[in-house]
């Protein structure tokens, strides 16, 4: 099984708990990326969000420069709204990280976002959400898909394609593209549909519930004729590792805490509870935060329940030290990682 | 006696209810947006032992039905057909994730009135909707259980009210009466008891300076 990280960036709090600079924070996420390919570890995503708080706005121009300074590490988005977006232009700057690095470790995951900041930010208009996402995915999908430069598409959500080029294409001729969702079981059974590799988003709640969303998109992809290699399931969830559990739950709590307070501001929900966040942070919740032996124990006690062939981990927002990020991340890597495949193999 | 629920909207909140429900021993119609084949298999899987049926079929013989679609398609349901049924409005008027909506942001009345009003002939009771819908499944305790959740109910129909109130108890929450609909802004987004965590004395008391009381001595609530 693979193991990575995600990030939507995280900008550090000064001491009076106001924002320091979002550009520090992209450099941050930058050096996080290149870290985690030094110490081993398998998948970096970069998730779009555009907040103070969470600035990694460009997916595709980080991971371009993250391609340039890494060797093996896979890098994806995770995810990029392609509602709000133009289509051509992600394929294009994932085709150029993917050329960059070489060929092979770039993908794109195409989601909608949690959060709708992308609509007014860029023109969009609420009320065409299914619209464009189900479009605009199609189209990316068919330049994905072209054997050739030139690319005909025509939709109601952006001027028709007609054999125009659309360069570079990927070393490999395709990119990768998952489908990211949350848990709605439409989404499951459309991904199937599609026969494009899940990505689930899993920030609360009981992850091994996903199961039968996981059936549901198997069999929706047998239905629909897709077998092979790319029907497949990865997990993205809070993690965060450290030499012992309670430092684990020390350095994630208070990031939490932050994040919730300011989510809980903007979207209108109550104050966050402590008791919540206990719940969460042990099995069977969603938050994987622990010593190494817990967490390979958890993921590998979920991968029962979902077989899924990538697990990874948001350890950073609310203002984490990136020096907590950065051990996280090799004990990932270095610690977890020889556990999960110990029981994995032992099973 | 509610035996059969039907449920209009099979996204995550309505198969979550859906389960809990069957968890509960109610038969349960699931209805998507299109006709029961089309979420036959979704159903099958997701909420297994409902049945997938169309709108118009999922309601005929529910004795209570929940709406759990997303708010800006709630005109996509027929009012005929929801005429003398005990209805949970579930959805809310969450403005940062689900955008703005001019008819919501424009009126006075609280979104479960704009319902009621859309469902004239409808007994609408306002709950389920300040819960998370993964946490409806896990966190349901027996009665008397100390770390029980409570649950808000508001409603212009008292019988209607019981009814949702029973229901509630039975997933395994306290069923805390606020008042009429209009009472419903208590629990909405952007306020203390949206998506927090309450025993029924911490919700009792939120209600209460929700509505300007002085929050009542445990003493008076018993």
């Amino acid at each position: 099984m693979q193991l990575g990280a995600y990030s939507f960036g995280d900008t550090q709090l000064n001491p009076d708990g106001t924002h320091r600079s979002t550009a520090e924070a992209v450099r941050n996420l930058f050096d996080a990326i290149v870290h985690a390919d030094r110490v081993g570890l398998d998948y970096f995503g970069v998730g779009e969000h555009h907040t103070v708080s969470m600035p990694a706005s460009s997916p595709g121009a980080m991971i371009a420069a993250a391609a340039a300074a890494t060797d093996r590490i896979i890098l994806g988005s995770a995810a990029s709204i392609i509602s709000t977006d133009d289509p051509v232009r992600v394929f294009q700057q994932f085709a150029v990280a993917d050329a960059i690095s070489g060929g092979g470790r770039v993908e794109i995951t195409a989601g909608r976002g949690s959060s709708v900041e992308t609509f007014p930010l860029f023109g969009f208009d609420l009320r065409d959400y299914d619209r464009l996402y189900a479009e605009k995915l199609d189209l990316l999908m068919t330049i994905n898909g072209s054997t050739a430069e030139d690319v005909t598409w025509s939709g109601s959500v952006r001027p028709t394609l007609d054999n125009l080029a659309v360069v570079p294409r990927p070393v490999g001729g395709r990119l990768p593209i998952w489908i990211a969702t949350g848990g709605n079981a439409s989404s499951s059974a459309r991904a199937g549909q599609l026969g494009l590799p899940i990505s689930y988003g899993i920030i609360g709640g009981e992850p091994h519930r996903f199961a039968p969303l996981v059936e549901l998109y198997r069999r929706s992809a047998a239905q629909a004729g897709h077998t092979g290699d790319n029907i497949k399931v990865s997990v993205a969830t809070f993690g965060l590792i450290a030499p012992t559990k309670e430092e684990a739950l020390e350095r994630f709590y208070p990031g939490w805490r932050n994040l919730n307070i300011e989510m809980g501001r903007l979207r209108g929900w109550a104050a966050p509870d402590k008791r919540q966040f206990d719940i969460q942070a042990e099995a069977p919740g969603a938050y994987f935060v622990g010593d190494p032996d817990e967490v390979a124990e958890r993921i590998v006690q979920l991968h029962g329940h979902l077989g899924h062939v990538r697990h990874f981990l948001q350890a950073d927002h609310g203002g984490l030290p990136q020096e907590y990020l950065l051990e996280s991340i090799a004990l990932l890597a270095t610690e977890v990682k020889p556990r999960v495949e110990r029981l994995l193999a032992a099973k | 006696m509610v035996s059969t629920i039907g449920i209009l909207g099979a996204g995550r909140v309505g198969t979550a209810i859906g389960r809990a429900a069957l968890g509960a021993g109610y038969a349960v119609n699931i209805a998507g947006s299109g006709a029961g084949a089309d979420i036959e298999l979704l159903v099958d899987i997701v909420v297994p032992g409902a049945r997938a049926m169309s709108a118009r079929d999922a309601v005929a013989d529910a004795d209570l039905v929940i709406v759990a679609v997303p708010l800006h398609k709630f005109r996509t349901i027929s009012p005929g057909m929801l005429a003398g049924k005990i209805v949970i409005d579930t959805m809310n008027y969450w403005e940062p994730i689900d955008g703005r909506l001019d008819e919501f942001e424009r009126d006075a009345r609280t979104s479960s009135e704009i319902i009621r009003d859309y469902f004239p002939e409808a007994r609408v009771v306002k709950t389920l909707n300040h819960i998370g819908y993964h946490e409806l499944e896990t966190d349901g305790l027996p009665a008397g259980h100390e770390e029980r959740r409570a649950i808000a109910v508001a409603g212009d129909d008292d019988a209607a009210v019981a009814v949702a109130m029973q229901l509630i108890e039975r997933f395994g929450y306290d069923a805390i009466y606020s008042g009429p609909l209009q009472t419903g802004t208590a629990f909405q987004p952007g306020t203390a008891i949206f998506g927090g965590r309450h025993s029924a004395d911490e919700l009792r008391a939120q209600l209460a300076l929700a509505s300007g009381q002085r929050p009542l001595s445990g003493a008076q609530l018993a």
